[in-house]
């Protein structure tokens, strides 16, 4: 049962015609475009938005944003075994306790975190998403050869799922040495099974709906139905889960630079390593550990923002 | 009410079906002034408004129309299962002389399966897929007459029997995905009876079934109407279960009640244009091939609000500049009620052919 | 439309023979038993005529259309489409043949793209098939349909019911088929609005010559519709006639009921109405009765033959019948003479012997 909802949009006006159609000066409003739409309409969107963009800015412009050099050590002398310095006149947020700058720290920090959790989900988005295409292409299509290729693609995706992706990280981290390039390829690959499934799985299901049975009836050819009206059906969760992916892929760097497997230079400021640094002065600079951490949380919460009012507007049953 | 030949003795007293505290012909259903408004984010829609009818024991009512018409509102709302956020009713809904728009959520649980009951379109969403069919009907007869185990088995296999459900003593212990579309609804049909409600309202009941088995639970339905002395509410938009089942007919559409009149005049000559033309489009199993159909241009989503027209009017073939720019009310005359300006037979005309 | 069908004539436009369409079980007990879906159907339709199939839920009716469509695996039997077997066709050579046969579906937004415009979903087939796809033809095509040219601009979501299976309905004439398949055309639609459908559908015929299967459980429907009608239960036909026959003349005990269930809007006929109500549900089509499949829910069932030999689709001796009505019953000429009497069936020896239901099998729904 369901509550039926009267007409939507504007009436006909009285004495309108008997035409079949009363919509014709609008319309033409494509799934996208009107998805785009609702999202504009997102308040949770626009939180969302407006804290990823704050960051990107502050990344962008981190050489306005501070007068010093990331990772320069000039005042390390102020740094003592008992006192760190606080916030003061030069240094707003105070020093570490390798004594730079921490505003400065911070601010270049966006930097790695963003462009490493951003490559990285690129990366993992592109190739999952090419393996669950083709398996989920192949799958729809069925077929022994069909079957085959779906079939070992996702045992090869399995495989790579049965890993803990942190630990797939450290090992090829421990592989390639330690270099952001690295933690960029140990970031993605742990991502790849993820979209590679969900668009498989996706396929899959849009394999099996009317529109597609129609193609087959018209007679299109295999390869357009699968690129031409499976694929585009399905990609709204993957790239939903892209946007989500950008806020763990954020913490992973971190999480990598805290294990120490980010990228060796010291001298390049990082949210995480940051973070290992605090820790054994917690107790006397508390500060030190907080205030990256509430970037990291921060960062990540502004993109699961988006990616949910994406997810929601992706969503035709709350088309309105 | 009639129960049927039962051992167990039920602890509480039954009141008679039809019998009860109303007088004999009063309505055992009042809706009066009916008015249920959706109030969204951005704008407020008005699903159902100006809708009155009654429903006495014994007697079988349709309230009839296409999607959007706002008839399952409108059960929705006699039943008290509108969300309270967002709706707005307004109006009054008389069971039994109580208004149950003014009753608290208790009295409502109350009254909702002891004395009211209601089948729903989806047998499968309607019943609890982890809970055996009898234990579902036990619980019903549980909460309201607080029998014993033994007994709800008992009597949960003779409502089985009684609704037309095979060997009904195994299927108690049946789980809802192990009984076919059919026999779902009749077990909804069963819960809906094992009180012996004075009021049954039925959602497109038979919608998600076949034909041949649309006609069984019909007449399971039918007969326990009848047997019972209850009253029927039967909500539709297939107007050949109608015509075999009501007694009285509302045609709804846009919210609004176009056509009020007892199933033989209503068939045989239908005043309003819309009712007139649903007949004229469908096809009938008893007219010859070839026959072409008359349809009603444009769809039913296709309205103008009934605040300042007619909302038929955009699809009406009888339509002039009145129905465009004034709002029709329901006229009451010869024991039908009709919102036209234009009807194809007017009431007089009416009984003088009958 | 056309004159009535004269069965086993050469001239068929469609040709099915022994059809069958088996989805074999998998899992526990699965091993080799099967849904049939579809278990042995012959069918002609000539050209330019309307077939109506009719059936309830399960009974294979929307399989079959599938099947002769090669959108559902044939596990046996011819599908000859204008002397071609389709059913033995591949690849590249299949997909060209497509273009004769086009289809059109119960739910006009599920079988519509919806990241597509009308536009889009109206030549791409043109192009598939190397066709102009000029924005003329579609607005032509738009226009056939009943639809403005505008239309062409916007997506399925931004239409009403009856206006998507307008579109939907543009799109199989649009490689200008010579036989639509139509499944459930219109029980997806409003009430008010299929008979517009229907009334295009015959309009459509008229003007391009087009042959129809039309699948769809309403009886009313499919009457108004077709030349002739078959009836399914269980993956077979058990009866077919020409439309009008069918009505004035059921002859098969399963016709009788499902006549007899169909409401009529008219409470005279309603109360008038003589009812042979059948009991219980359809059998699980994995393992259907043996004999005649509908001898467990008959009210005419008879001691001998009807569990135990399948009574083949034959032409009957009855008095009024018209030419080629042919029924699957062996006592057709008994029940209709009256030597044989309805008894009453329970709802105990409708569900056959006590064994629990199979679980609906996936795909064999009709």
């Amino acid at each position: 049962m369901s509550i039926p909802i009267p007409p939507a949009g504007p009436s006909t006006t009285p004495g309108a015609s008997v035409a079949l159609d009363d919509k014709d000066l609008e319309g033409g409003l494509s799934l996208w475009q009107g998805a785009f739409r609702r999202l504009r309409r997102s308040p949770t969107a626009w939180c969302g938005a407006v804290i990823v963009a704050l960051f990107v800015v502050v990344a962008a412009a981190a050489p306005l944003l501070t007068s010093y050099q990331p990772g320069s050590t000039q005042w390390a002398g102020d740094v003592t075994t008992t006192e760190i310095p606080g916030p003061s006149a030069d240094h707003w947020l105070g020093l570490d306790r390798y004594g730079s700058d921490l505003w400065t720290q911070l601010v270049y920090g966006a930097r790695q975190s963003l462009l490493y959790g951003v490559i990285s989900t690129v990366l993992g988005l592109a190739v999952g998403a090419t393996l669950g295409a083709l398996a989920g292409g192949f799958g729809a299509v069925g077929g022994r050869f069909g079957t085959v290729v779906d079939a070992t693609i996702m045992r090869l995706v399995d495989i790579m799922l049965a890993v803990p992706s942190l630990l797939l990280a450290v090992s090829i981290a421990a592989m390639l040495g330690q270099s952001g390039t690295a933690v960029v390829i140990a970031i993605g690959a742990a991502q790849v099974p993820v979209f590679a499934r969900l668009l498989r799985g996706s396929m899959l299901a849009q394999g099996k709906a009317d529109y597609v049975l129609a193609a087959n009836a018209l007679g299109l050819r295999r390869s357009r139905i699968v690129m031409s009206h499976m694929l585009p059906n399905s990609m709204g969760p993957t790239i939903v889960q892209a946007t989500l992916n950008l806020a763990t892929a954020i913490i992973e760097v971190a999480a990598l630079s805290y294990l120490g497997l980010g990228a060796p230079d010291p001298a390049i400021a990082e949210w995480g390593r940051m973070l290992v640094a605090a820790q054994d002065r917690f107790d006397d600079a508390a500060r030190l550990a907080i205030l990256p951490g509430v970037a990291i949380a921060i960062t990540a919460l502004g993109f699961t923002l988006f990616g949910e009012a994406l997810r929601e507007s992706l969503d035709p049953r709350t088309r309105r | 009410m009639a129960v049927p030949t039962t051992t167990s003795p039920t602890p509480e007293p039954v009141p008679g079906g039809g019998a009860g505290p109303a007088t004999p012909g009063a309505p055992l259903l009042e809706v009066r002034d009916l008015r249920v408004r959706f109030t969204g984010r951005d704008r407020a829609v008005t699903a159902v408004d100006e809708v009155s009818f009654t429903v006495s024991p014994g007697q079988n009512v349709g309230l009839v129309g296409e999607s959007g018409s706002g008839k399952s509102v409108t059960s929705m709302a006699v039943m008290g299962l509108l969300p309270r956020r967002g709706v707005e009713v307004s109006g009054q809904i008389l069971f039994d002389g109580e208004d149950l728009l003014l009753a608290d959520r208790k009295r409502l649980d109350r009254l909702r399966g002891r004395e009211v009951a209601m089948v729903f379109q989806d047998p499968m969403t309607s019943l609890n897929p982890v809970v055996p069919v009898g234990t579902q009907i036990g619980e019903v007869l549980q909460r309201h007459f607080g029998m014993r185990r033994k007994e709800r088995r008992e009597r949960a296999a003779e409502l089985l029997a009684k609704v037309g459900i095979p060997d009904p003593r195994r299927r108690l212990d049946d789980h809802p995905h192990q009984l076919s579309g059919g026999m779902r609804q009749r077990v909804l049909i069963a819960i809906a009876l094992a009180c012996e409600p004075r009021l049954l309202i039925a959602d497109e009941p038979t919608t998600a079934l076949d034909v041949t088995i649309q006609a069984q639970v019909l007449d399971v339905l039918a007969e326990l109407v009848d047997e019972a002395g209850a009253a029927l509410l039967l909500i539709t938009h297939d107007l050949g279960v109608v015509a075999g089942v009501c007694d009285e007919v509302n045609v709804m559409y846009a919210g609004r009640i176009v056509e009020q009149a007892p199933r033989r005049p209503l068939f045989r000559s239908p005043a309003h244009p819309y009712t007139g033309g649903l007949l004229a489009s469908i096809p009938r199993l008893d007219t010859p091939r070839g026959r072409p159909l008359t349809p009603i241009p444009g769809s039913p989503t296709q309205t103008v609000p009934w605040t300042d027209a007619c909302a038929f009017s955009p699809r009406c073939a009888h339509a002039d500049d009145t129905c465009r720019t004034t709002s029709p009310r329901l006229e009451h005359a010869d024991g039908r009620g009709l919102r036209c300006f234009h009807p194809l037979t007017t009431p007089a005309a009416l009984t003088k052919e009958l | 439309m056309t004159a009535p069908t004269a069965p086993e004539t050469g001239d068929a436009l469609l040709r099915v023979r022994g059809l069958k369409v088996h989805y074999p079980l998998r899992g526990r007990g699965g091993r080799g038993r099967a849904v049939k879906a579809v278990d042995g159907v012959d069918l002609d339709v000539p050209a330019g005529s309307t077939l109506g199939i009719v059936g309830e839920s399960g009974c294979g009716k929307s399989t079959l259309g599938r099947a002769i469509l090669r959108l559902a695996p044939v596990t046996e039997g011819t599908v000859e489409f204008d002397g071609t077997d389709l059913a033995s066709l591949r690849g590249e050579e299949l997909r060209r043949h497509r273009r004769d046969l086009q289809m059109v579906f119960q739910d006009p937004l599920a079988s519509l793209n919806p990241r597509q415009s009308v536009e889009t979903i109206l030549s791409e087939p043109l192009r598939a098939h190397g066709l102009p796809a000029s924005t003329e033809r579609v607005a032509a095509l738009l226009e056939q349909v009943g639809l403005p040219r505008s239309a062409a601009r916007k997506y399925p979501h931004e239409f009403s019911g009856g206006q998507r299976q307008r579109i939907g309905i543009a799109r199989a004439v649009a490689l200008e088929p010579r036989l639509v398949i139509a499944d459930e055309p219109v029980s997806a639609l409003d009430v008010s609005i299929q008979a517009q459908v229907l009334n295009l559908l015959e309009d459509l015929q008229e003007a391009l010559g087009l042959a129809y299967l039309v699948i769809a459980h309403d009886l009313a429907v499919v009457r108004h519709v077709s030349d002739e009608v078959a009836v399914m239960y269980l993956g077979g036909v058990v009866e077919q006639a020409a439309s009008d026959d069918l009505y004035d003349l059921p002859l098969h005990p399963y016709t009788r009921g499902l006549m007899s269930a169909v409401p009529v809007p008219d409470p005279d006929v309603e109360d008038g109405r003589r009812r042979l109500l059948l009991q219980g549900d359809l059998p699980s089509p994995a393992d259907p009765p043996s004999g005649c499949r509908f001898h467990t829910r008959c009210p005419f069932r008879q001691e001998t033959r009807c569990d135990t030999d399948r009574p083949e689709l034959r032409l009957v001796d009855v008095t009024g019948a018209g030419a080629g009505h042919r029924v699957a019953c062996h006592f057709a000429e008994d029940i209709e003479a009256g030597r044989i009497t309805p008894h009453e069936v329970t709802p105990e020896e409708a569900a056959g012997e006590p064994t629990d239901p199979a679980p609906d099998p996936v795909g064999a729904a009709g």
